[in-house]
């Protein structure tokens, strides 16, 4: 059945393209972000917490950016690292759904599930 | 500090560029040069190394999908075992005895670089499988990749679904355990046991690895493993590398990329036996 290949091959070239451009956006503001935050670090040379420590929950994170303190942008840049491999799950389900391929659509939401479940188990 | 930054800005870019030419994580690389030459506490060379392994991931991505040779599907069906094996591999850190499986793991690798050899000696070219599975049908898993040496399509099968998948939550067990991509397993698991050719077999494994990270970089993130001092920088260099070592990696045949991956996989076995035993080197 070449022909049904064929098509297979175009969707499939259409899910990774979107893929592609989602997964570049989000690398490169997480590249941006850890950019920033590293040259504040070696400009001040403070890192805005005492010696070895840094923040590790969202909330002391976030509090440490609207200072500009410099570990903590570099924290948020990593946090939104982590976070690219996980949206572009979610970019897949969108485009399975799109593709009407509901098998994949199950597939990958059960992954998102178990990232999302890494998460709570992270924070506990 | 700015020593320091640069330093680590150095290991990530030749951690990235190898990374990615070798389908590894570029974790491999970056634990023994923290720790060994160094001198970094384990915890945090792991917390900087599962960084490192999402960086190479992303990096090698964004320049694989352009060359479309990825098998996606494949991807995510198998990301459900190394993300709960990668899951388990994180909590299990804290409280497990690693010595088996580093013990464990380090033979398994090594007894892969011998597989390797063997083959590279029997066989000269790749002969995609034809064999029909009705698993892999139904999934749709097969698929057809560009293969730029050749200079044509090669259409491939895949087959041994629940084999793979067993390797793959192993995969992801070691990645959780000890912040490597675990990309020889991955490759092990699709090249090996469901016989996929090799190209595809590395770049679905370089996207696969950023997933499986996810889940226990989650973990090492909130409870202060990764120290951003050390990982920024090394995420940053890894962005870079990755990029260049992934479009070099297209350029090379299967042969030359074997070659390379046995003798890889042999230090990184016997690096794992001698850690296993308390040895350090």
């Amino acid at each position: 059945m070449p022909h049904e290949n064929d098509t297979l091959k175009a969707e499939l070239n259409q899910i990774e393209r979107t893929i592609g451009k989602v997964l570049r956006v989000g690398v490169g503001l997480a590249g941006l972000v850890m950019l920033i935050g590293l040259v504040l670090l070696i400009i001040t040379g403070k890192s805005g917490y005492p010696a070895d420590t840094w923040p590790t929950s969202f909330s002391s994170i976030l509090t440490g950016m609207t200072q500009l303190k410099p570990v903590a942008i570099m924290m948020f840049g990593l946090f939104l690292l982590i976070l690219t491999p996980a949206l572009r799950v979610i970019v897949s389900i969108f485009a399975f759904i799109k593709e009407a391929d509901y098998i994949y659509v199950a597939i990958t939401v059960l992954v998102l599930l178990i990232l999302i479940f890494a998460i709570f188990v992270g924070h506990s | 500090m700015l020593l320091q930054a640069l330093l680590m800005l150095i290991v990530g870019v030749v951690a990235g560029f190898a990374g990615a030419i070798l389908g590894l994580g570029g974790g491999i690389i970056v634990t023994p040069v923290l720790t060994l030459v160094m001198g970094m506490d384990i915890k945090y060379a792991i917390g900087a190394s599962i960084i490192a392994v999402i960086a190479t991931s992303s990096g090698a991505t964004i320049a694989f999908l352009k060359d479309d040779v990825l098998n996606i599907r494949v991807a995510m069906l198998l990301e459900i075992f190394t993300t709960i094996g990668a899951l388990t591999g994180a909590i299990l850190a804290g409280i497990f005895n690693a010595t088996v499986l580093f013990l464990l793991f380090g033979c398994l690798l090594v007894f892969q670089s011998w597989n390797m050899y063997r083959k590279l000696r029997g066989t000269a070219s790749e002969v995609p499988s034809t064999a029909h599975d009705p698993l892999a049908a139904k999934l749709r898993l097969n698929s057809s990749y560009y293969d730029k040496q050749l200079k044509q399509q090669v259409d491939y099968q895949v087959e041994k679904i629940p084999g793979g998948a067993l390797i793959m939550f192993g995969a992801g067990l070691a990645s959780g355990l000890l912040g490597i991509g675990s990309g020889s397993f991955k490759v092990m698991a699709m090249d090996g046991m469901m016989k996929m050719p090799l190209k595809p077999s590395s770049s679905t494994s370089n996207l696969m690895m950023g997933v499986t990270a996810t889940a226990s970089a989650t973990v090492y993130f909130f409870n202060g493993s990764i120290n951003p001092v050390i990982a920024v920088p090394i995420a940053l260099g890894i962005l870079g590398g990755s990029t260049v070592g992934s479009r070099v990696m297209q350029l090379l045949p299967a042969r030359v990329l074997r070659m390379i991956f046995i003798p890889v996989l042999l230090i990184i076995g016997v690096q794992l036996i001698l850690k296993g035993l308390g040895v350090n080197i």
